[in-house]
């Protein structure tokens, strides 16, 4: 469905991005993990229009995206969250997620209809006459998130939505998620929270330093030695090892 | 109460005013406070609803005033003609303007700023050419009928003005629930985070700018036919890009009444002012100058926020009055 082929991105002399290649099947929920500053939200910026590779190719259902506005991309069934909650605070919940409704929908009534069927989808049904920046930080990642929605995509990019919620709020957002793909969309997302990638996805890859350096199912990720090093640092994978030895 | 139904009980209780009123003074005081409620409005919805603050509004309401003035003096055409080409002219020119600044990203102060550059621009060729009289002005030659909108009588201004007021407070209501509207304070909000679910920003503002430059243009004509007198430094001198920006700032920013409410409230307090501190010219800029500072400092919202906060303590549970 999304296909990623050998993307190359430099800010001055940091890479972001090294020829990221990757291929997300439809109907399918994968992760992209990787320390911070691996590039993983630049990837997300590069396939939703915001940011143009410098090499590489982006294809949506066999289509270009490159040199495509976000908007356009947006319209074609790609739609991105952002990491840092972009709410439009001003407006009420209910208002928000219907901007997103809009896109293919020319009446207000039916967007404001949508919004409302969007809203309990995610959990905010009950709020939803709320200022979005009356919303906790759970809240707002709903939002963003319904907003996503709302525009009837075919893949969302979820760049954390569980950032910064406690676990309780976790294992609330978790089961939407799973009921975003039944629905028929596909789900690529950033996440840190391994609890939520084990538990979510059936593909993982593996970002350091701008380079994919691992992809596999989450359980052969967990144990690769390269993943292990590049989170905890040289040496770290034989290090357990090493001491189960010394134990022996 | 519905919006259609405040509307339409605004403009009722507004329209029998020439009958009641018997002052000539008061007539035209009253004309002229709606008359900057209208311009006011045009700039309400490129920068209440849209976030663009424009500082150069004069640059349509002046485009708007020269294509009328010329055209009835140079090809004598009909003023109601010349209104809706006023207003077709200033809208192309927001147009173009908007499709040069937009194109090249700028936003905020540097948005201001060009479009204060472009009516000092405008300003300055108005001032030279041979077609728009120059310094001299242009003298549009009175002939009192309807049909060519110099109305005999000055309360056939205040019904031309109220119907305007009315037009700009429908398209207003119509603005707070249509897609566009929808659009526009997405992009004012935040302009990334609209894109990213297919927001066209550039063309959402670039038609809020047309359609504020229409406004404002339709404006320039009516005042053209008011005064029947029109130079460089009225059109697209700095004095109406500040009576446009003032009335909604003072009355509420992005609500639908608060251009009308801030207009009279402007024009009540630029009256005291001339009965308590005299008719020194300037005087009332200076008002202006000393209550925009407070109104920025004390009431972000205007007058409108400031009813809403005085109602929500006397009324707790009162959200949205």
């Amino acid at each position: 469905m999304l296909d990623v082929i050998g993307v190359t991105k430099r800010f001055g002399g940091v890479v972001a991005t090294d020829a990221v290649s990757l291929s997300v099947p439809a109907g399918s929920i994968s992760a992209l993990i990787g320390p911070n500053g691996a590039g993983k939200t630049t990837l997300f910026a590069q396939i939703s229009g915001f940011v143009k590779p410098d090499a590489g190719e982006i294809r949506f259902e066999g289509a270009s995206l490159l040199g495509r506005a976000p908007e356009e991309i947006c319209a074609l069934g790609v739609v991105r969250t952002f990491q840092i909650v972009q709410p439009f605070a001003g407006l009420t919940v209910r208002e928000n997620i219907a901007v997103g409704a809009h896109l293919h929908r020319r009446r207000r009534r039916e967007a404001l209809d949508h919004a409302d069927a969007v809203a309990e989808r995610v959990g905010l049904g009950p709020q939803r006459d709320k200022q979005a920046a009356a919303l906790t930080i759970a809240g707002r990642k709903r939002l963003e998130l319904a907003k996503a929605l709302a525009t009837d995509p075919k893949l969302i990019l979820l760049d954390e939505v569980m950032a910064g919620l406690n676990p309780s709020e976790i294992d609330e957002i978790i089961p939407v998620i799973r009921a975003v793909r039944q629905s028929g969309v596909t789900v690529l997302l950033i996440e840190h929270v391994m609890r939520a990638v084990m538990n979510l996805s059936e593909r993982v890859w593996v970002l350091n330093d701008g380079a994919l350096i691992a992809d596999g199912t989450p359980a052969a990720i967990a144990a690769d030695a390269r993943v292990i090093e590049a989170y905890l640092g040289h040496g770290a994978a034989s290090a357990p090892a090493a001491a189960a030895t010394a134990h022996a | 109460m519905p919006r259609s139904l405040q509307i339409a009980l605004f403009v009722a209780a507004m329209a029998p005013l020439p009958l009641v009123i018997g002052s000539e003074f008061w007539l035209a005081w009253t004309t002229l406070a709606l008359f900057y409620a209208y311009l006011g409005q045009s700039w309400n919805i490129l920068a209440g609803y849209g976030g663009q603050f424009s500082f150069g509004h004069a640059l349509f309401f002046g485009s708007g005033a020269y294509a009328t003035a010329m055209l009835q003096i140079h090809l004598g055409l009909n003023a109601w003609a010349g209104f809706l080409l006023a207003a077709a002219a200033a809208a192309a020119v927001g147009a173009a303007v908007g499709y040069l600044v937009f194109r090249y990203g700028l936003r905020g102060s540097y948005f201001a700023l060009v479009t204060l550059a472009f009516a000092e621009a405008f300003r300055v060729v108005a001032n030279s050419l041979g077609i728009t009289g120059g310094g001299v002005g242009l003298l549009v030659p009175l002939k009192p009928s309807v049909a060519t909108m110099q109305f005999p009588e000055k309360s056939g201004f205040f019904w031309l003005v109220l119907a305007l007021v009315g037009l700009g407070l429908i398209l207003t209501a119509w603005l707070e629930r249509s897609r566009f509207g929808a659009r526009l304070m997405a992009v004012r909000e935040n302009e990334d985070a609209a894109r990213a679910i297919g927001v066209d920003a550039f063309r959402t503002k670039l038609a809020a700018l047309a359609l504020s430059g229409a406004l404002a243009g339709s404006a320039g004509a009516v005042y053209v036919q008011m005064y029947l007198y029109l130079d460089p430094g009225i059109a697209y001198g700095p004095g109406m890009s500040i009576e446009a920006l003032l009335a909604p700032i003072v009355g509420g920013l992005g609500t639908i009444f608060g251009p009308v409410l801030g207009a009279f409230a402007l024009h009540g307090i630029a009256e005291i002012g001339k009965v308590g501190l005299g008719q020194a010219p300037g005087l009332n800029l200076v008002l202006y100058g000393v209550l925009l500072v407070l109104m920025v400092m004390f009431m972000p919202n205007g007058l409108f926020g400031l009813g809403r906060v005085t109602l929500r303590r006397l009324l707790p549970g009162v959200r949205n009055a």
